[in-house]
C-alpha cells in the first residue's frame, strides 16, 4: 500500500467533517482510505499537462433570477422539523463568538 | 553607558471589506433582504440549507459587483464560477458559504487617496468577489444556548479585498472613506458600518522600518466604526512591537477586537481547523461577462465625485469648500441638486446645507446618509422666505423640525401661525409703544449709539412674536425715531 | 380487471380514461399488492396508504371531469426515497433523516402529480445514494424480486424492484454513476438516466451535485419514454436545469435503426465481464445489426480512469452536499452531548451509515488543503479527457452499445465486505455521468441462475431519442421478457 494514512491525518478529517470514529472505525478508515487513495493515484498514469479542469459539463451558463421579492413567511413550516427551537429560532448549543 | 536606541517599526495594513449590497432579495433566492422582520420571518428552503433546494444567482447583484469594479478600477472577470467554502458553523445553513475563491469577479484595481502629508497615494485592490452572508446568532440567558435566526442568511455581499498598501490608521479611513463613497455613489449599498452594512477586518502586521520582507500578519474582527479602527490598528501596532521587542513572535490568527475593554483577544478553537476546502459550487453555472453586459453596466455608471464637483463649479456659483462638502456624501450631493432642481436656488439651497443642515447633524449626531428631510420641503422652506411669508429666524425653527421629521414647512407654517405680519398699520403701532417703553435706548441712539437701534428692533420682535420681518421693523424704526 | 398489474403503465392509463377501470381501483391493487410482496422483498421504506388513496380519488375525479388527459393519468407511482414530498416522510434511507418530513415537493414528483400520477409511497435506495446494492440503507435491505438471495442493486434498488415485483407501475429512480441503470439490469426492468440539466434536480437531496440526475425505471421502453417526457422540464429554480424543445421523447418510439451506426467498446468487453453478460450483449448486438444498424468495435479509452476520477469528484461533492446534516435545522440530533462540536460530532457519527462515512472522510480528504491539486483538480481533469473521448466516439457512432453492469446480481451480503470491488462493478455505468450523457438499461437475457441481464444504450448529449428508438427497436426484436 503505497497511501499510509496516519493517525494524524484521521484526526484532522475528522474535525473537518465533524465526524467521531472509535478506535476500531478509525483502524478501517485508515485502511480504506489508504487503499482508496492508492486506487485514485491511478489517475497520476494520465498526462493532463494544459488539461483545463471541467467543473461543469453542461452548456449552461449565466443562470439569473429578477430582483424581485417571491417569498412570503413560511416560518412555521421551516421550523417544523427542528429538533429544538424557541421564540421562532432553532436552538443550538451555546457559541462563543 | 548605554543609549537605548528604540527601534523604528513601520505597520502594514491591508483590508477586508465587507459590503451588503442594495438589492431588494438574497443572493440565491427570493427572500426579502429587508431589515427588522421578526426571526426566520425572511427565509425559505434555499437560505436556510433545506435538503433539495438549490441556489440561484440575482442577476442585480452580479452587477453590482461588477459596477463597484469599474468603479475601482478594476479587471472584470470574463469566466467567473462561484466556490463553496465549507466550515460548520450555526448561523451557515448549509455549512458551507457560497463564495468566489478561484475566479472572483474583480480583479487588479485600486483607488487613490489623500495621504497625510497632503499627497496621493493609491491603495491596490487585489480582488472583489460575491459572496452570501450569515445568519444571526442571539445568545439566551435564560437557557444558556444561542438561537439562530437566518433572516440575514444569504444576503449578498461583496468582499473587496486590498493590497497590504497602507501604512498608518488615517491612511485605512481614508481609504474606508473612498470606497464608501464610490459604493454610494453607485447606489450599490448604503455603507454604514454601525449597521453592519460595510464591515472591515484589518490584516496588520509590524516590520523594522527598511525591511524588505512583510512582518507575520493578524486579522482583527468587530470593527464597527471608524474610531474602532483606529485605536484597533493602534492598539494591535503595540501588541506586535511588544511582542517582537520582548523577543516573541507573532502568531498568525484572526482575533476578536473588544472597543470598550480597548484590547483584542485571539479567537481560536482546537474544534476547527482554518482548512475551507473549497471548490467550484456544482450548483450554479458559470457566470461570463460578455462585452455588452460591460457596457450597459458602464453605461449606468453614475457620475462620481471628481467629475460632480468639477460641473458643480461650471453651473452653480457657490464656493469650493461648499462643493466639496456637499459632494463629499452621496445624500447630501442628492439632496442638493433635488432642492436646486425645484427652486432653482443654488446658493440658497447650499447655505441651508452648510449652515443649518451641518449644525444639527453635528448637534443630533445624525450621518448624511441619515439626512431625512425632503428636497420638496426645503425648497419650499427657502420659498417661504423669498417671498417673505417667515422670516430667517423663524425660517430656522422651522428647519429644525422638518430636519427631525420632515413636515410640509408650508402647512407648518400655517397650522402654528408663524407668518410675518406684514400689517404696516399694527407693526407701527407696535413699534411706537417700543418707541415710548425704553426712552432711554431712544436717548442712546440719538446720542449717535448705533447699537441701541438693534435693541428695539429686538424689543419689537418680542412684541411681535417673531412674526415681523426686521427688515421692514428697522426701516420703520429709523423713520419713527 | 384481475390481470391489472401485468399492464403497462400506459395501457393501465389508457384502461382507465377508457372507463374499463379507475385510479382508485389500481391504487387498492397496488397496496394490496405492495402488502402481500413487502415483507420479503422491502422495496419501500414509507407507504401512506389514507395519502395514497385520497390522491386517487382526488386524481380519479379529475380524470371524469376531463381535467386530466395525459398519458400516465391515474397510474401509481413510487418514487425513490431521495426526493422531497411534502408532508410525506423523505429519508434518504438514512438514519440521519429518519423523521424529515419535507415542506415542498421535488420539481420531477411535481410534474408527475400535474399529469395526474399518484403517489404510492418512498422506495428504499442505498443511504444517500452511496451504494450499489441497496445494502447501505438504515432501513433494511431490498430483495431482488427474481431470486430474494440476490441484491436488487442500487441505489435505486426499491425503485427498480417495486417495478419488477409489480409493487408499482413505474417508479423514479437517481442515477450518479448508474445508480438507475444497474438496478434496472439486475432487476430485469428498464431505466433511464437523461442528459444532465433534462430532468430538474429542485429537490432531489443531493450526493454527487454535478452528476446526479433523476430519470425513469419503467417496464418497458414505451413507459420510459412517456415518464422521462413527463419529468423533463426547463425549472428556473435549479441553475444547472437546460432548456430543451426536444422532449417529445415518446415520438422516436419507432422500429427503425437502419443505418444507425452502433460502436461497441472493445475495453467494455474484457477482463473482469461474465462471459454470460457478454455473450448476451453481444447477441443483442447482433440483433440490431439484422435489423439494419452498422455494427463496429472501437476503443473508447480511459474506462479505467473513469472510476477513480468518479469517486474523488463525487465524494468531494458528498462531503460538502451532507454538511447541511448537522442535528440543527432538521433531522437526527443525538440525545446527549457536550457543546456545539460534540453535538455536531454525535449527530453525524450516529446519524450516517458506514459508507456514508466513508466518502465524506474521502471527500474531505482529497478538497483538504494540500491535497485539492493533486486529486480533485486532477479528477477534474481527467473528467474532461473522458468528456472528449466520448465527443471522439460520438463524432463516428450514433450509440455506444455494451454491458451495464459486468456480472448479474451478486448474493446478497457479498459486495459490502470490499468496498473497491463494489466500485467496480460500476465500471460501465460511472463514464456516462461524468460526461453528463443519457443512457438507457433494457433487460436483454438471463443467465444460467435466472437472473436478468441488462444491455446498456449510451448516446450523445440530448440524443434521448435515438436511444429510445434504439431501445425499442431491440425491445420489439427481443419481444416479451418474462
Amino acid at each position: 500500500m503505497a497511501n499510509i494514512i496516519s493517525d494524524e491525518t484521521i484526526e484532522y478529517v475528522g474535525i473537518l467533517a465533524k465526524l467521531e470514529l472509535s478506535d476500531a472505525e478509525k483502524e478501517q478508515a485508515k485502511k480504506d482510505m489508504g487503499r482508496m487513495l492508492d486506487y485514485i493515484d491511478k489517475l497520476g498514469e494520465l498526462d493532463t499537462e494544459g488539461v483545463e479542469p471541467m467543473s461543469h459539463v453542461f452548456p449552461v451558463q449565466n443562470v439569473f433570477r429578477e430582483d424581485v421579492v417571491t417569498n412570503s413567511d413560511t416560518r412555521e413550516q421551516l421550523l417544523s422539523n427542528a429538533p429544538e427551537q424557541k421564540d421562532g429560532m432553532f436552538m443550538v448549543p451555546k457559541t462563543f463568538d | 553607558m548605554v543609549i537605548n536606541m528604540a527601534k523604528q517599526y513601520e505597520t502594514v495594513i491591508g483590508l477586508e471589506v465587507h459590503v451588503e449590497l442594495a438589492t431588494k432579495t438574497k443572493i440565491f433566492c427570493g427572500c426579502s433582504t429587508a431589515f427588522g422582520g421578526a426571526p426566520n420571518t425572511h427565509t425559505c428552503p434555499v437560505c436556510t440549507g433545506m435538503p433539495g433546494s438549490l441556489p440561484v444567482l440575482n442577476k442585480q447583484v452580479l452587477e453590482y459587483a461588477i459596477a463597484v469594479g469599474l468603479a475601482t478600477n478594476c479587471e472584470i472577470t470574463r469566466y467567473g464560477k462561484f466556490d463553496r467554502k465549507n466550515y460548520f458553523y450555526p448561523d451557515n445553513p448549509q455549512n458551507y458559504q457560497i463564495s468566489q475563491l478561484y475566479l472572483p469577479i474583480c480583479r487588479n484595481g485600486g483607488v487613490e487617496i489623500e495621504t497625510e502629508e497632503g499627497g496621493k497615494k493609491t491603495v491596490g485592490i487585489h480582488e472583489i468577489h460575491m459572496e452570501e452572508d450569515a445568519g444571526k446568532l442571539v445568545h439566551d440567558e435564560w437557557e444558556d444556548c444561542s438561537l439562530v435566526d437566518y433572516n440575514r442568511s444569504g444576503v449578498p455581499l461583496i468582499e473587496i479585498v486590498s493590497e497590504p498598501d497602507m501604512r498608518s490608521a488615517e491612511e485605512v479611513i481614508a481609504y474606508l472613506e473612498k470606497l464608501r463613497l464610490i459604493i454610494q455613489y453607485l447606489g450599490a449599498s448604503d455603507c454604514k458600518l454601525q449597521e453592519g452594512s460595510m464591515r472591515a477586518d484589518v490584516n496588520l502586521s509590524v516590520r523594522e522600518a527598511g525591511a524588505k520582507e512583510f512582518g507575520t500578519r493578524t486579522e482583527m474582527k468587530n470593527l464597527n466604526s471608524f474610531k474602532a479602527i483606529a485605536r484597533a490598528i493602534e492598539g494591535e501596532r503595540e501588541r506586535q512591537i511588544d511582542l517582537l521587542e520582548e523577543g516573541q513572535k507573532v502568531v498568525q490568527e484572526t482575533r476578536r477586537w473588544d472597543d470598550t475593554k480597548g484590547e483584542s483577544y485571539a479567537m481560536r478553537s482546537k474544534e476547527d481547523a482554518q482548512d475551507y476546502r473549497y471548490f467550484p459550487d456544482p450548483d450554479l453555472a458559470p457566470i461570463v461577462v460578455s462585452d455588452e453586459m460591460l457596457e450597459e453596466i458602464r453605461a449606468k455608471q453614475p457620475e462620481f465625485r471628481t467629475e460632480k464637483m468639477a460641473r458643480y463649479k461650471e453651473e452653480y456659483d457657490i464656493p469650493d469648500y461648499d462643493i466639496d462638502i456637499i459632494t463629499g456624501t452621496k445624500r447630501m450631493a442628492d439632496l442638493f441638486e433635488a432642492t436646486v432642481a425645484i427652486c432653482g436656488q443654488p446658493k440658497k439651497v447650499s447655505n441651508w446645507l452648510m449652515g443649518e443642515t451641518l449644525r444639527l447633524m453635528k448637534e443630533k449626531e445624525v450621518d448624511a446618509e441619515d439626512l431625512s428631510f425632503s428636497p420638496e420641503n426645503l425648497a419650499k422652506l427657502i420659498g417661504l422666505v423669498d417671498s417673505k411669508a417667515i422670516n430667517s429666524s423663524v425660517a430656522k425653527e422651522v428647519f429644525e423640525v422638518m430636519f427631525e421629521e420632515d413636515i410640509d414647512p408650508e402647512k407648518y407654517v400655517e397650522e402654528k401661525g408663524l407668518k410675518t405680519v406684514n400689517d404696516e398699520g399694527a407693526l407701527r403701532r407696535t413699534i411706537e409703544e417700543v418707541i415710548a417703553n425704553n426712552p432711554q435706548s431712544v436717548d442712546d441712539y440719538h446720542n449717535g449709539k448705533e447699537k441701541a437701534i438693534g435693541f428695539l428692533v429686538g424689543q419689537t420682535m418680542k412684541a411681535m412674536k417673531g412674526k415681523a420681518d426686521p427688515g421692514m421693523v428697522n426701516q420703520i424704526l429709523r423713520e419713527l425715531l | 380487471m384481475s390481470d391489472m398489474l401485468h399492464m403497462t403503465a400506459v395501457e393501465l392509463a389508457a384502461a382507465i380514461r377508457a372507463g374499463k377501470t379507475t385510479a382508485v381501483e389500481a391504487a387498492e391493487a397496488e397496496l394490496a399488492r405492495i402488502e402481500e410482496k413487502e415483507k420479503e422483498l422491502n422495496c419501500y421504506v414509507t407507504v401512506d396508504k389514507e395519502r395514497v388513496m385520497a390522491q386517487a380519488k382526488t386524481v380519479q375525479k379529475k380524470i371524469e371531469d376531463g381535467e386530466l388527459t395525459g398519458p400516465l393519468a391515474g397510474v401509481p407511482v413510487a418514487v425513490k426515497d431521495n426526493m422531497c414530498t411534502e408532508g410525506l416522510l423523505t429519508t434518504c434511507s438514512s438514519r440521519i433523516l429518519g423523521n424529515f418530513v419535507p415542506t415542498f415537493t421535488a420539481e420531477a414528483v411535481c410534474n408527475l402529480e400535474k399529469a395526474g400520477a399518484v403517489i404510492l409511497g418512498k422506495t428504499n435506495m442505498d443511504e444517500f445514494a452511496m451504494g450499489s446494492t441497496t445494502e447501505t440503507s438504515a432501513y433494511g435491505v431490498t430483495k431482488n424480486p427474481w431470486n430474494t438471495e440476490h441484491v436488487p442493486g442500487g441505489s435505486s434498488g426499491g425503485s427498480a424492484a417495486a417495478v419488477a415485483a409489480g409493487e408499482c407501475f413505474y417508479a423514479l429512480g437517481s442515477d450518479t454513476g448508474g445508480s438507475i441503470r444497474q438496478p434496472a439490469s439486475f432487476c430485469g426492468v428498464v431505466g433511464m438516466k437523461p442528459t444532465y440539466g433534462t430532468v430538474s434536480r429542485y429537490g432531489l437531496i443531493a450526493y454527487g451535485s454535478s452528476l446526479d440526475q433523476i430519470g425513469p425505471l419503467a417496464k418497458d421502453v414505451t413507459d420510459c419514454a412517456t415518464v422521462l417526457e413527463v419529468i423533463a422540464s426547463h425549472d428556473k429554480k435549479d441553475s444547472t436545469s437546460v432548456a430543451r424543445q426536444d422532449t417529445d421523447f415518446t415520438r422516436a418510439l419507432t422500429e427503425d435503426v437502419k443505418g444507425m451506426k452502433i460502436g461497441i467498446p472493445r475495453d467494455y468487453f474484457g477482463e473482469g465481464l461474465n462471459e454470460e453478460v457478454k455473450t448476451a450483449v453481444l447477441q443483442a448486438a447482433k440483433m440490431l445489426e439484422e435489423k439494419g444498424a452498422i455494427v463496429e468495435e472501437f476503443d473508447l479509452s480511459l474506462v479505467d480512469y473513469a472510476i477513480p476520477a468518479y469517486y474523488t469528484i463525487a465524494a468531494a461533492e458528498a462531503s460538502s452536499n451532507l454538511e447541511r446534516f448537522d442535528g440543527i435545522k432538521y433531522g437526527y440530533r443525538t440525545p446527549e452531548y457536550e457543546g456545539l462540536h460534540n453535538m455536531y460530532k454525535k449527530s453525524r457519527s450516529e446519524g450516517f451509515g458506514e459508507e456514508v462515512k466513508r466518502r465524506i472522510m474521502l471527500g474531505s480528504f482529497v478538497l483538504s488543503s494540500g491535497y485539492y491539486d493533486a486529486y480533485y483538480l486532477k479528477a477534474l481533469k481527467v473528467k474532461a479527457l473522458i468528456k472528449k473521448a466520448f465527443d471522439e466516439a460520438f463524432a463516428k457512432y450514433d450509440v455506444i452499445l455494451g454491458p451495464a453492469a459486468p456480472t448479474t446480481a451478486p448474493k446478497l451480503g457479498e459486495s459490502l465486505a470490499d468496498p473497491i470491488q463494489m466500485y467496480l462493478g460500476d465500471i460501465y455505468t460511472i463514464a456516462v455521468n461524468l460526461a453528463g450523457l443519457p443512457g438507457i438499461s433494457l433487460p436483454c437475457g438471463k443467465d444460467s441462475k435466472g437472473l436478468p441481464i441488462g444491455l446498456q444504450l449510451i448516446g450523445d448529449c440530448f440524443r434521448e431519442k435515438t436511444l429510445i428508438q434504439t431501445a425499442y427497436t431491440y425491445e420489439k426484436a427481443r419481444g416479451a421478457f418474462l
